[in-house]
C-alpha cells in the first residue's frame, strides 16, 4: 500500500492534451485552502462594498451603512458623516494620543510668559517643530522656507537686522498687526548729481569708500530738508523701528543688493534704484487668521531664527 | 473547465492524524517547548526595579520609543541592534542547518512548538491516533460533538492566551491583561490580541503541516544550505529492505536469523514511523521537502528494533555520505565561513550593547538659509543638536565649541540646561564668526556637551562644519 501510494504522489498529471505531438500540458493543482482563501477575499469585498463608499453611482455614490465618523469641525459644530478617510484624519487630528499629547503642550505655551518658554529646552523644541509647519504654510511664501527671505523685496529673518524690532514683544505685535514700510520715491525730487551722491553718503555709511567729495555733498542733502532722510534714517543712518527704516550703517542690505554687487559702481546703482524708486512693502495682519497660541509660537520661531534680541 | 471534466484543479488536504510516540527525542522536544513557553509566557509578567522607567522586566514601549530589556535600555536610535540580533538569528539558523539539517524546524519553530500543544490537547480530548479516526467517521452524536466542541474550545483558549501574551510585551502587563479583560484597553491592544489568536488557531490548529510545506519561505531556503555532510533524518535501506525487501513479521519470519536467511531486511513494516510523522510522509521514500526534521520517526522504530531486541538505528540521524559508508566532515569552509560570520556578528553587538554611551549627541546643520550675513559683518550658520540622556539620572549639561578661533556661540536662554533621565532634547545653536577675508567653503569643528556634576560620563564631541560664502563683502 505505502509503494503505490508513493507512486501517485511522485507522478504528476497531465492535462491530457497534446499539442504537435508531444507538447503536453502538467496539472498542479492548487491545494484547496487556496480556493477557499480565494472565497473569503470575495466575500470580504462583499461586505466592504456594503460597510463602505464604494461604488459611483449616477453623479454621486453609495455611502456605506453602519459606519458613520462624528468629529469637530473647524467651526466647533460636530459633525457626523459616512466613512472617509479625511473625516478619519480630522478626528485623529483632534483625539488620537499624539493630539492630545500635541494638545497638553499647546496649553503649557499658551499659559507660559515668553521669558519661561525661552528658558525651557523641550517647550522650544515643541514650537520649533509646530511653529516650523505654521510658518511653512503661512510665512514661507513669502520669507522662504529658514526665513531667508529675498533681497529687495521681503526681509531676511534669520539675521540680526530688526527693522520693526527684534524682541519677543516687537514680533509678536509685527505678526498680529501687520507692517505698511514705505520710503518715498526721490526720482523726481533730486537731479543725477544728487542722486548720485546721496547713494555714494549712504555707501559710505557702511564703511564703503566713495569719492570723498561726493559723499560730503550727499551728507548735506541727507541731513537737510533737501533730501530729508534724516527724517526717518536718524541723523546718525541707524533708522528708526517706529518707521521701520533701515539701519544704513550695518553690512546688512534688505532692499538694494549692495552685498551682491562686484564693484562700487554697481552697489552705487542698487542704491541710487532705491532711493529713486522708493520702497513700498506689506506685510498682511495676521491676528484674525490664525490663534494667539500659532502667533506666540510663531513669535519664538522667528525669534529664534536669527538669535531674536 | 478543462475537457477531461474528471481531472480535478483543486487538491483537498489529505488528513494527517499524528500518533503519540515516547522516546529520546520526543523528550528533548517536551523540554524544549516547557523552555520556550516558560520564558514566552511568564517573561511580561516578570517585574524589574528601575529608577526611571516602568517596573517591567522586558517591555517594548512603542509611545515612548523605548525598549526596556532587563538592565538594558535601547532607544529608536539603537533600533540597529535588531538588525544586529537579527543578523545572529540568521547565521546561527545558516550555520546550525549546515551541520545539523533543519533542527530549528523540528524543535524550535513556533509552527513545530504550537502544533505540538494542540496535538497534546487533541489526544486528551479524543484520544490518540486510531481513537480520532475512529471519532471523526463516527456520526454526529452528543459524544461527537462534546468532544471537537471541547477541542475547538481549548484550542482557542491556548490561542487567545498566545496572542494575549505578545500584547503583554507591549504594555504594564498586569494593568494591560486587566484593561483587555474589562474592555478599557486601547484598539490595538485587542486588534493584536485576536489577530494573534486567530492566526494561532489557524496555523496550529488547522493549517498545521501545510505551513511548513506550502507558506513557510524558510524550509525552501534551508534545504539550499544542505549538502552530503549535512544531519538528516534517513532510513537505512540496506538494513531495511535486506536483499528482498522489507516484510511484516510472519510466522515464518519471526527471528532475525530466519529473515537474514531469506534476504528479508529488518523493517516490519509496520507503519509506525508514518503515523507518527507530524507531515504525514513515509521516511523511508528518502529525504522529502516536507520533513522537518523532528525525529518522531527515529523514536517510533527505536521503541519497535528495542523490543523486538534488533538494536536500534533502523531509521538515525546521518548524513548521505554517512549512509553510504563514507565519513561526513562537519568542519569545513562552509561551516567555518559561517561560524566565524556568526561569532564575528555576536561579538559586535555585544560590544556595541555593552558600550552604549550614557550621553549622546548628534549635529544637524540648517542647510536653509545654509549661513546668514550679520550687521557687524560676521557670517552665522545655524545648528540643531539632538541631545539624548540614556541614564537613569537628570544632567546638567554645558554646551560649549572649539576649533573656530574667536567664534561666537549661542543658544538663546538655555543656559543652564537639564536634561532628565533618558529624555532627548533637540536645541538650536547658532554659531558666529568673524567673515574677515577667508575664502569660501567649509571649515571643521566641534560641539562639546559636558555634564556638569557627573564627571564620571565625560565630555562628548560631535562634529560640524562652519560653511563661508565666497566673495567680498
Amino acid at each position: 500500500m505505502n509503494e503505490a501510494k508513493s507512486k501517485t504522489q511522485g507522478a504528476v498529471q497531465t492535462t491530457g492534451h497534446a499539442w504537435d505531438g508531444d507538447l503536453q500540458e502538467f496539472n498542479n493543482p492548487l491545494p484547496n485552502w487556496w480556493l477557499w482563501a480565494f472565497y473569503a477575499s470575495v466575500l470580504f469585498a462583499l461586505v466592504y462594498w456594503v460597510l463602505y463608499p464604494a461604488w459611483p453611482v449616477a453623479g454621486t455614490f453609495t455611502k456605506g451603512i453602519l459606519n458613520t465618523i462624528t468629529f469637530v469641525d473647524s467651526d466647533g459644530n460636530e459633525k457626523t458623516t459616512h466613512w472617509n478617510t479625511r473625516a478619519l484624519l480630522l478626528k485623529d487630528l483632534q483625539e488620537s494620543s499624539e493630539a492630545v499629547r500635541s494638545q497638553e503642550y499647546l496649553d503649557r505655551i499658551a499659559a507660559a510668559s515668553y521669558t519661561d518658554i525661552l528658558a525651557d529646552a523641550d517647550m522650544m523644541a515643541f514650537a520649533r517643530s509646530m511653529a516650523n509647519g505654521i510658518f511653512g504654510d503661512n510665512c514661507a511664501p513669502c520669507h522662504g522656507a529658514g526665513g531667508g527671505g529675498v533681497i529687495g523685496l521681503f526681509p531676511n529673518l534669520a539675521d540680526d537686522a530688526w527693522l520693526w524690532g527684534g524682541t519677543v514683544e516687537e514680533i509678536e505685535t509685527t505678526i498680529s498687526n501687520g507692517h505698511y514700510g514705505f520710503m518715498p520715491a526721490f526720482e523726481e525730487t533730486f537731479n543725477a548729481q544728487q542722486l548720485d551722491d546721496v547713494a555714494d553718503y549712504v555707501l559710505s555709511l557702511s564703511g564703503q569708500q566713495p569719492d570723498a567729495d561726493a559723499v560730503a555733498r550727499g551728507k548735506d542733502i541727507f541731513q537737510s530738508s533737501v533730501g530729508g532722510c534724516y527724517y526717518c534714517h536718524t541723523a546718525a543712518g541707524t533708522g528708526l523701528r517706529s518707521q521701520g527704516a533701515a539701519n544704513l550703517t550695518d553690512q546688512i542690505w534688505t532692499i538694494a543688493d549692495v552685498t551682491g554687487a562686484a564693484s562700487l559702481r554697481d552697489k552705487q546703482a542698487a542704491v541710487k534704484r532705491v532711493i529713486a524708486n522708493g520702497v513700498e512693502r506689506n506685510m498682511p495682519r495676521w491676528s484674525g487668521r490664525l490663534t494667539p497660541t500659532q502667533i506666540k509660537l510663531l513669535t519664538v520661531y522667528v525669534h529664534e531664527l536669527g538669535g531674536g534680541q | 473547465m478543462t475537457e477531461s471534466g474528471e481531472q480535478a484543479l483543486y487538491q483537498s488536504r489529505v488528513r494527517i492524524y499524528p500518533r503519540s510516540v515516547k522516546g529520546r527525542f520526543r523528550n528533548i522536544k517536551w523540554a524544549i517547548l516547557g523552555l520556550a513557553y516558560g520564558v514566552y509566557f511568564l517573561l511580561p509578567w516578570l517585574r524589574w526595579e528601575r529608577n526611571v522607567g516602568p517596573d517591567q522586566a522586558v517591555l517594548f514601549d512603542i509611545v515612548q520609543r523605548k525598549f526596556y530589556l532587563f538592565g538594558l535600555v535601547a532607544h529608536a536610535q539603537d533600533l540597529f541592534w535588531l538588525a544586529g540580533f537579527l543578523m545572529i538569528a540568521a547565521l546561527l539558523l545558516f550555520f546550525v542547518t549546515s551541520i545539523a539539517g533543519r533542527v530549528f524546524c523540528g524543535y524550535f519553530c513556533f509552527q513545530t512548538l504550537w502544533t505540538d500543544l494542540y496535538l497534546l490537547i487533541e489526544r486528551l480530548v479524543q484520544g490518540d491516533r486510531v481513537a480520532r479516526i475512529r471519532l471523526d467517521k463516527s456520526p454526529l452524536g452528543a459524544n461527537k460533538l462534546l468532544r471537537k466542541a471541547g477541542t475547538h474550545l481549548l484550542w482557542l483558549l491556548a490561542a487567545f492566551w498566545t496572542g494575549l501574551t505578545f500584547t503583554l510585551y507591549w504594555g504594564n502587563a498586569p494593568e494591560l491583561a486587566l484593561q483587555w479583560l474589562t474592555g478599557s484597553a486601547p484598539f490595538p491592544a485587542y486588534a493584536t490580541t485576536l489577530f494573534l489568536t486567530a492566526t494561532t488557531y489557524v496555523m496550529a490548529g488547522l493549517a498545521r503541516e501545510q505551513v511548513c510545506t506550502y507558506m513557510c519561505p524558510y524550509a525552501r531556503f534551508q534545504s539550499v544550505m544542505f549538502d552530503a555532510d549535512t544531519r538528516i533524518v534517513a532510513y537505512d535501506v540496506a538494513r531495511g529492505e535486506g536483499a528482498a525487501g522489507r516484510h511484516k513479521v510472519t510466522r515464518n519470519l519471526k527471528s532475525h536469523q530466519q529473515r537474514e536467511q531469506q534476504g528479508i531486511g529488518d523493517c516490519i513494516d509496520c507503519g509506525y514511523c508514518v503515523q507518527v510523522c507530524p507531515t504525514g510522509i513515509d521516511i523511508r521514500d528518502g529525504l522529502q521537502v516536507q520533513c522537518i526534521s523532528c525525529a518522531l520517526c527515529i523514536d517510533a522504530c527505536d521503541a519497535i528494533m528495542d523490543s523486538l531486541g534488533w538494536g536500534r538505528g533502523l531509521i538515525s540521524y546521518t548524513s548521505e555520505r554517512q549512509a553510504r559508508g563514507q565519513i561526513s566532515r562537519i568542519w569545513k569552509p562552509k561551516t567555518f565561513a559561517y561560524g566565524a560570520m556568526l561569532v564575528a556578528a555576536i561579538a559586535a553587538l555585544v560590544w556595541s550593547v555593552s558600550h552604549q554611551a550614557p550621553l549622546e549627541m548628534s549635529v544637524v546643520q540648517v542647510r536653509q538659509p545654509l549661513f546668514v550675513r550679520l550687521s557687524d559683518g560676521r557670517i552665522q550658520n545655524s545648528y540643531e543638536l539632538h541631545l539624548a540622556n540614556k541614564t537613569d539620572q537628570p544632567l546638567q549639561l554645558a554646551v560649549m565649541m572649539r576649533g573656530l578661533a574667536g567664534a561666537e556661540l549661542d543658544i538663546g536662554e538655555l543656559t543652564s540646561l537639564r536634561l532628565a533621565p533618558q529624555h532627548s532634547v533637540r536645541i538650536m545653536a547658532r554659531v558666529r564668526w568673524e567673515y574677515g577675508h577667508r575664502t569660501k567653503g567649509s571649515r571643521s569643528f566641534h560641539f562639546d556637551i559636558v555634564p556638569q556634576q557627573r564627571q564620571e560620563i565625560g565630555m562628548i564631541s560631535a562634529p560640524a562644519t562652519f560653511f563661508i560664502p565666497g566673495g567680498e563683502q
